[in-house]
């Protein structure tokens, strides 16, 4: 996933020279091709993410779309009043890009979890949240987000072995994706945790129950009509991240789901407002925290059967 | 979008004088905080914009214009005064600042005025943009400057000083900072809150080129625009010593007025006063 989003960053920066990249030290040999092939669009503003998106900002106000990448909470909680204040209120074209989401860097432990980048980045009024489900979600989302005006996060994680496109596909800001259909019970995921939303419906279909997976690759905005009509078509939705539950995507179906009248069961799978005390690896604290497929299963069954 | 008029004033004197009175008229109407502040820095807005600015008021966003950002936001009324003073609005705008439904906050604000680069308030936010926007001329090969007013006590905020080492570092000489040094912040004395000396020093062994003047001296303010430019590689800082208050005597030096405005006898009085020192 990861390298699907430098891939397509380098090629943006051959197609249009306004683009631009700036690191707060970090992304280690994967910039390399980059930095060679466009050395001046290239900056590294050392360990310093309040300068490094006051600089984004800078460089917006004059033009340039701007890349800043830096690991997801280091991007986001460490500036996160440069982000409001100086790129979002002046709706620049700034893509912030956090590497490591969820628990990518899981062994690196809790100053490496990003589980509540998704909750806080999506309170901010004009910044489009995007956290992709795959590689290739990851390269039409960089390459959206540099088109699309105003301010960006692009949540993302180490390459992912899973590949969701269905024959055909366009990839569209604000567009949820169904990638699995099922009348029973709607799955919504975002980020690369849908590999588990995928294995936790097969498992579901060997009890009997067919599962509507959805990728909602983008959190602001979000696509509320899918999310209707997956409230009327099925009888139950659960939401998945790797994030805590409040405020994050669990947040912004619950809030679409109370305001359109219908009622439908519901249950948000993330991190229960708790930080996460232990390590491990991306797989290990899924199955910890209860994230993985079983325990969607498991959570998926009780809800039907309430 | 707003409209102008023409300018009136005759020299960087008059232009200082004007926003001092504004100032003090603005804070008064809007019942507003700051007052000080502005007094403090007005010679050095008048400065840039009567002397030292390459602007256009009918085209505010022409692209070889220099741009100024005022990183010490709660300064935002001399802003404004400047830039109605200097055409970009009409002056009758300001007697709206702080009221109920007005565009011009407290802090200053860019949306819906023209000539405002940033909008700012928090401190700590203007230098890191304003080396952004160094670093885009550089990339562009434009000539044109930088300018960046911070207070003295917002010199506390860590992010200035990874702009300080990020500008040294990117050799932004297009870069002009200027800091405010009033002495005061806001509950006391900055020696006595955290200590800034030896500042120059500080940017000196940061990699930048020095200048320190009266901040309420034109011809030195002036020269050191002129001169500090000169160091290849070298972003330029104006280290300006100033007096808080500066021009209504009884609110110099006093930490009072950063909060309160002048009403009654008191606004009679420093309106007197300063019609006493207009210049001729």
């Amino acid at each position: 996933m990861r390298d699907n989003f430098v891939d397509t960053l380098t090629s943006l920066m051959a197609e249009d020279e306004r683009v631009i990249l700036l690191t707060a030290d970090l992304g280690f040999k994967i910039f390399d091709d980059l930095i060679e092939r466009f050395p001046s669009r290239f900056i590294n503003v050392g360990v310093a993410e309040q300068n490094m998106i006051g600089v984004a900002t800078g460089l917006g106000l004059e033009g340039w779309t701007v890349f800043a990448y830096s690991i997801a909470n280091f991007s986001t909680l460490r500036c996160l009043e440069q982000i409001r204040n100086d790129a979002a209120y002046h709706e620049v074209n700034v893509n912030i890009v956090a590497s490591g989401g969820g628990f990518t860097y899981g062994s690196l432990g809790m100053s490496h979890h990003a589980t509540e980048d998704l909750s806080i980045v999506r309170s901010l009024p004009g910044v489009t949240v995007v956290a992709p489900a795959d590689g290739w979600e990851s390269a039409e989302a960089t390459r959206a987000l540099s088109q699309r005006p105003g301010v960006g996060y692009l949540r993302i994680e180490k390459n992912v072995p899973i590949n969701t496109r269905l024959a055909g596909e366009v990839f569209q800001i604000g567009k949820a994706r169904v990638i699995r259909h099922g009348t029973d019970l709607t799955l919504v995921a975002s980020g690369g945790i849908i590999a588990e939303a995928l294995a936790a419906a097969d498992a579901l279909l060997q009890d009997g129950v067919t599962v509507r997976v959805i990728s909602m690759h983008t959190l602001t905005p979000i696509d509320c009509a899918e999310i209707v009509k997956a409230a009327k078509d099925t009888k139950a939705i659960l939401t998945i991240e790797e994030n805590t539950i409040s405020g994050g995507l669990g947040g912004a179906v619950a809030e679409v789901l109370a305001e359109s009248g219908l009622g439908v069961r519901f249950k948000r799978i993330g991190m229960q407002n708790t930080y996460s005390a232990v390590v491990g690896d991306q797989e290990y604290l899924r199955n910890f925290y209860r994230l993985d497929a079983p325990a969607i299963r498991e959570t998926a069954l009780a809800l039907l059967k309430n | 979008m707003l409209s102008g008029e023409k300018n009136t004033w005759t020299s960087t004197l008059d232009l200082a004088w004007r926003i001092r009175r504004h100032a003090v008229e603005m804070t008064h109407l809007g019942n507003s905080s700051h007052v000080g502040s502005v007094l403090s820095c007005a010679d050095i807005v008048a400065v840039l914009y009567g002397a030292v600015l390459h602007y256009d008021p009918l085209d505010p966003n022409k692209p070889d214009r220099d741009r100024f950002v005022l990183s010490k936001g709660h300064s935002g009324a001399g802003l404004y005064a400047a830039l109605a003073e200097c055409g970009f609005f009409s002056r009758d705008v300001l007697k709206t600042h702080y009221q109920n439904g007005s565009i011009l906050s407290g802090h200053v604000s860019h949306k819906g005025i023209p000539g405002v680069e940033l909008s700012t308030g928090s401190l700590g936010h203007g230098l890191p943009v304003a080396a952004g926007m160094a670093l885009s001329a550089k990339l562009k090969g434009s000539a044109h400057r930088v300018y960046a007013l911070l207070s003295d006590g917002e010199c506390d905020e860590g992010s200035n000083w990874e702009a300080i080492l990020f500008a040294a570092h990117f050799g932004l000489d297009n870069l002009t900072a200027i800091v405010d040094y009033n002495k005061l912040q806001s509950l006391t004395t900055v020696a006595d809150t955290i200590n800034l000396e030896p500042f120059a020093d500080k940017f000196r062994s940061f990699g930048w080129n020095v200048s320190e003047v009266d901040g309420h001296n034109h011809d030195e303010l002036q020269a050191a625009f002129a001169t500090g430019t000169e160091v290849p590689g070298k972003p330029h800082i104006v280290i300006a010593h100033t007096i808080k208050g500066r021009g209504v005597s009884f609110m110099e030096n006093q930490v009072l007025w950063h909060y309160r405005n002048a009403q009654g006898s008191e606004y009679r009085d420093a309106i007197a006063a300063l019609e006493k020192t207009r210049p001729v």
